[in-house]
C-alpha cells in the first residue's frame, strides 16, 4: 500500500480523492432529497457551476503565480452591469461581440490590478483588497442606483440560459455550460502544451529562479491578472444571462467561491502547481454542495457559508498534511522528495 | 520630536494636521469635545482591532477573519440573550467563543503550517457563516439596558468605555511591541522566521498568542459594536477588515513584517477618522468613502516603493 502511494503521482491521488468526494456528495444527497437524480437537478447544478467556472479558471492562473485576486467578484459585477447596459442600448450587437466585450472590459480592470502588482511591487493581497472595494464603489456610482432588468435585454440573451447545445439521453447540455467548459479546456490545453503558458508555473514555484532563467516575471504576473480579469468578465456575461436582473451587489462574494473551487481543486496556494481538471472538479464539488444544501430540508440555507469555509479549510489542511506525509514516505524510500 | 519619528511618520503627522485644519475651517463645530468623541465613537471597534492587527502584521502574518469574528460574537450575544440567557453570562460565552475561533486560526497557522492568508480567508467565510446560522435574516435586539448603556453612554464624564479601552490598549500594546522581550520576538520573527527559529525562539508560541489575542479583541469589539448599535444582524461588521488593514499599513507597517510602530498606526488612525468625518461633512456617500479607503490602502504601499525607486535612481546618477 505504501509502495503504491509513493508511486502514484500526488496529482492522480488528488483527482481520485476529488472524484470520490463528488460521488459521495451526490449519493448522499440522492438519499436525502426526493427527485435529486433528475435532468432538472443536472441542469440546475451545471448551469450554476458554469457561472463560477471561468472566474475560477482565471483565479487559478493568478494563484499559480503565487498571487491572489480578491477583486474578481467586483469585476464580475461591474462587467455584468455594463454589458447589460450596453446590450440594452444596442440590442443588435452580435452575441460573439457581446462576449468579447465582456472579456475586454474585465481584462482592463485586471490590467489595472496587474500593473500595480507587477510594476508598483505592491502585494496582490493589498492591491486586490483595495480594488475589491474600489471597483464596487465605481459600480455603485456608475449605476446611479438603477438596476438592469430582464425586460431591457435582447431576446437571444434571455433565451440563452435555457438553450441546449446537445443532449445525452435525458440530460441537456446547455450552451452556457459548453461555453464555460470550452474556456476551461482551452486554458488547460494551453497550460499543458504551450511553452509560454508554462511560465506561469515557473514564476509561481520560484520567482527568483524564474528571473535567473531569463523570464520576465513582472510581465507574466501582469498577464495572469489580465487573464483573471477577462475570465471574470466571461463569468459576468454568464451571470447576466442566467439572472437577467443586475443590481450593484451582483457577484458579491464570488471571488471567495472561486478561490474555494481553486483550492479544493488542488491548486497550491503557494504557487507553482495546479491543473484545470482539478479546478473543474473543485468548481463542480463546491457548486453541487451549494445547490444541494438549498434544497435539503435538514439544514437551512444559512448553513452555506459556514460549510463553504469548512470545505476550503478541510481541503487545504488535508493537502498540507498529505503532502508532508508523502514527502516523508518518499525520503524514507530513498526517492527524491 | 522630529528625531523620534521616521520620515513616513513625519509625513503622516503633516497629513493629519492638514485634515485637522481643513475640517476645523469647514465646520466650526468640529473642534468641540462632543464632535471629537463622536469621531472616535463612530469607528471605535475598528480602531481597537487595528491595534492588535499591527502586531500580527509586524509578525509577518495577517488575520482576515477579524470582522467575521466580530460578527460571530455579536450574533452569538444576540442569539443567547434572545434565548433567555443573562447578559453577563452571554458576554463570557461570546469571549470564550472568540478565543476558540482564535485557537482554530492559531493551530492551523502555527502548528499545521498553512499560510495565515489562506486560513483566515477561509475563516472569514466560515465564521461569518456561523453568524448567519445564528441570526438567519433576522435583526436581534432587546439587549439589557446596562449592556447598551455600556456602548452608548459615557463612563468617565462623556467618554464611553470603548474609547478608554482604545487608549489603554494603545499604550499597553505599544509598550509590549517596543519595550518588552515579547515585542522584540514579534519583530524578529516578522523579519525572518527561519533565523528566529534557529536562534531558539519559540515561533509557534508567539504566533499562537498573537492569533488568540487578535480573536479575543475582535470578539470583544463585536460586543461593543452590538452594544453601541443596540441590535445585531447576520452581516454585522461585514467588510471591516478592509478599513482595519488600511489603518495598519497606512501607519507605515510593512506587509512583509518586521517593520512598523504603534505611533505610526495611531497617526494613521487619526488621519482616517478625520478623513471619514470630513467626507461625511462634504456629503460624500459611504460607498465613495470606502473607495477612498481602498485607494489609500494601495497608495500606502505604492508610494514608499516609488520613493525608494526614485532614491535609488538619484543615488546612481
Amino acid at each position: 500500500m505504501i509502495g503504491l502511494l509513493t508511486r502514484v503521482s500526488p496529482q492522480t491521488l488528488r483527482f481520485l480523492a476529488l472524484g470520490l468526494a463528488l460521488l459521495a456528495t451526490v449519493l448522499f444527497f440522492a438519499t436525502q432529497i426526493e427527485g435529486y437524480l433528475s435532468a432538472r437537478m443536472f441542469n440546475r447544478i451545471s448551469t450554476s457551476a458554469a457561472v463560477v467556472l471561468p472566474i475560477a479558471v482565471g483565479q487559478a492562473i493568478v494563484i499559480m503565480t503565487r498571487n491572489i485576486d480578491l477583486s474578481a467578484g467586483s469585476i464580475l459585477g461591474v462587467v455584468a452591469y455594463m454589458a447589460g447596459q450596453t446590450l440594452g442600448a444596442m440590442p443588435d450587437l452580435h452575441p460573439v461581440l457581446a462576449v468579447l466585450l465582456c472579456m475586454v472590459i474585465g481584462a482592463c480592470f485586471g490590467a489595472l490590478n496587474g500593473i500595480l502588482i507587477a510594476f508598483g511591487r505592491v502585494p496582490s493581497i493589498i492591491v486586490t483588497l483595495g480594488t475589491l472595494a474600489l471597483y464596487r464603489s465605481f459600480l455603485v456610482e456608475w449605476s446611479d442606483a438603477k438596476t438592469i432588468t430582464t425586460a431591457s435585454l435582447p431576446q437571444w440573451l434571455v433565451d440563452l440560459p435555457s438553450a441546449s447545445a446537445f443532449s445525452i439521453g435525458d440530460l441537456d447540455v446547455r450552451v452556457t455550460v459548453l461555453l464555460a467548459l470550452g474556456a476551461c479546456l482551452v486554458t488547460g490545453l494551453a497550460l499543458t502544451f504551450l511553452r509560454s503558458a508554462r511560465r506561469f508555473y515557473a514564476v509561481g514555484s520560484n520567482p527568483d529562479a524564474a528571473v535567473m532563467a531569463g523570464i520576465n516575471a513582472p510581465r507574466i504576473v501582469l498577464t495572469a491578472f489580465i487573464i483573471s480579469g477577462a475570465f471574470a468578465g466571461l463569468s459576468g456575461f454568464l451571470f447576466l444571462a442566467k439572472f437577467g436582473n443586475i443590481t450593484v451587489v451582483a457577484g458579491l462574494g464570488f471571488e471567495l467561491k472561486a478561490i474555494a473551487a481553486v483550492v479544493v481543486g488542488g491548486v497550491s496556494i503557494m504557487g507553482g502547481s495546479g491543473s484545470m481538471i482539478g479546478v473543474l472538479m473543485g468548481a463542480l464539488l463546491v457548486d453541487t454542495i451549494d445547490n444541494s444544501l438549498t434544497r435539503w430540508a435538514v439544514v437551512s440555507e444559512f448553513w452555506r457559508d459556514a460549510l463553504l469555509g469548512m470545505l476550503i479549510m478541510a481541503a487545504v489542511t488535508l493537502d498540507t498534511l498529505a503532502n508532508r506525509q508523502l514527502n516523508r514516505l518518499r525520503s524514507a524510500n530513498g526517492d527524491q522528495p | 520630536m522630529t528625531s523620534v519619528l521616521t520620515p513616513w511618520e513625519r509625513g503622516l503627522l503633516a497629513v493629519f494636521l492638514c485634515t485637522l485644519a481643513l475640517n476645523a475651517a469647514f465646520a466650526p463645530e468640529f473642534l468641540t469635545i462632543r464632535n471629537q468623541i463622536n469621531l472616535f465613537q463612530l469607528s471605535i471597534e475598528k480602531i481597537i482591532v487595528a491595534l492588535i492587527m499591527t502586531l500580527v502584521i509586524i509578525n509577518a502574518e495577517i488575520d482576515l477573519s477579524v470582522a467575521s469574528i466580530m460578527g460571530l460574537s455579536a450574533a452569538l450575544f444576540g442569539y443567547l440573550v434572545n434565548a433567555g440567557m443573562g447578559g453577563g453570562g452571554a458576554v463570557v460565552i461570546c469571549l470564550a467563543a472568540g478565543l476558540l475561533a482564535g485557537l482554530v486560526n492559531a493551530i492551523l497557522v502555527a502548528r499545521v503550517g498553512i499560510p495565515s492568508l489562506v486560513v483566515t480567508l477561509a475563516m472569514l467565510i466560515g465564521f461569518r457563516g456561523l453568524a448567519r446560522i445564528l441570526v438567519e435574516d433576522n435583526s436581534l435586539g432587546d439587549f439589557p439596558t446596562w449592556f447598551t448603556d455600556l456602548g452608548q453612554k459615557g463612563i468617565v464624564g462623556p467618554i464611553p468605555v470603548s474609547i478608554l479601552l482604545f487608549f489603554v490598549l494603545l499604550v499597553l500594546l505599544g509598550m509590549t511591541l517596543h519595550r518588552s522581550s515579547f515585542g522584540r520576538q514579534v519583530i524578529v520573527i516578522g523579519t525572518n522566521a527561519e533565523v528566529a527559529r534557529f536562534s531558539g525562539l519559540n515561533v509557534a508560541r508567539v504566533k499562537t498568542i498573537l492569533f488568540l489575542l487578535s480573536a479575543l479583541v475582535s470578539a470583544l469589539c463585536g460586543l461593543l459594536y452590538a452594544a453601541r448599535l443596540g441590535s445585531v444582524r447576520g452581516d454585522t461588521a461585514f467588510g471591516f477588515e478592509l478599513d482595519i488593514i488600511t489603518m495598519v499599513l497606512l501607519g507605515g507597517v510593512s506587509i512583509f513584517g518586521g517593520k512598523g510602530s504603534m505611533v505610526g498606526v495611531f497617526l494613521s488612525i487619526l488621519i482616517i477618522l478625520n478623513l471619514r468625518n470630513g467626507m461625511g461633512l462634504m456629503n460624500l456617500t459611504g460607498h465613495i468613502q470606502t473607495g477612498v479607503i481602498g485607494t489609500l490602502l494601495i497608495a500606502s504601499v505604492l508610494l514608499p516603493n516609488l520613493l525608494a525607486d526614485l532614491r535609488a535612481r538619484r543615488a546612481r546618477s
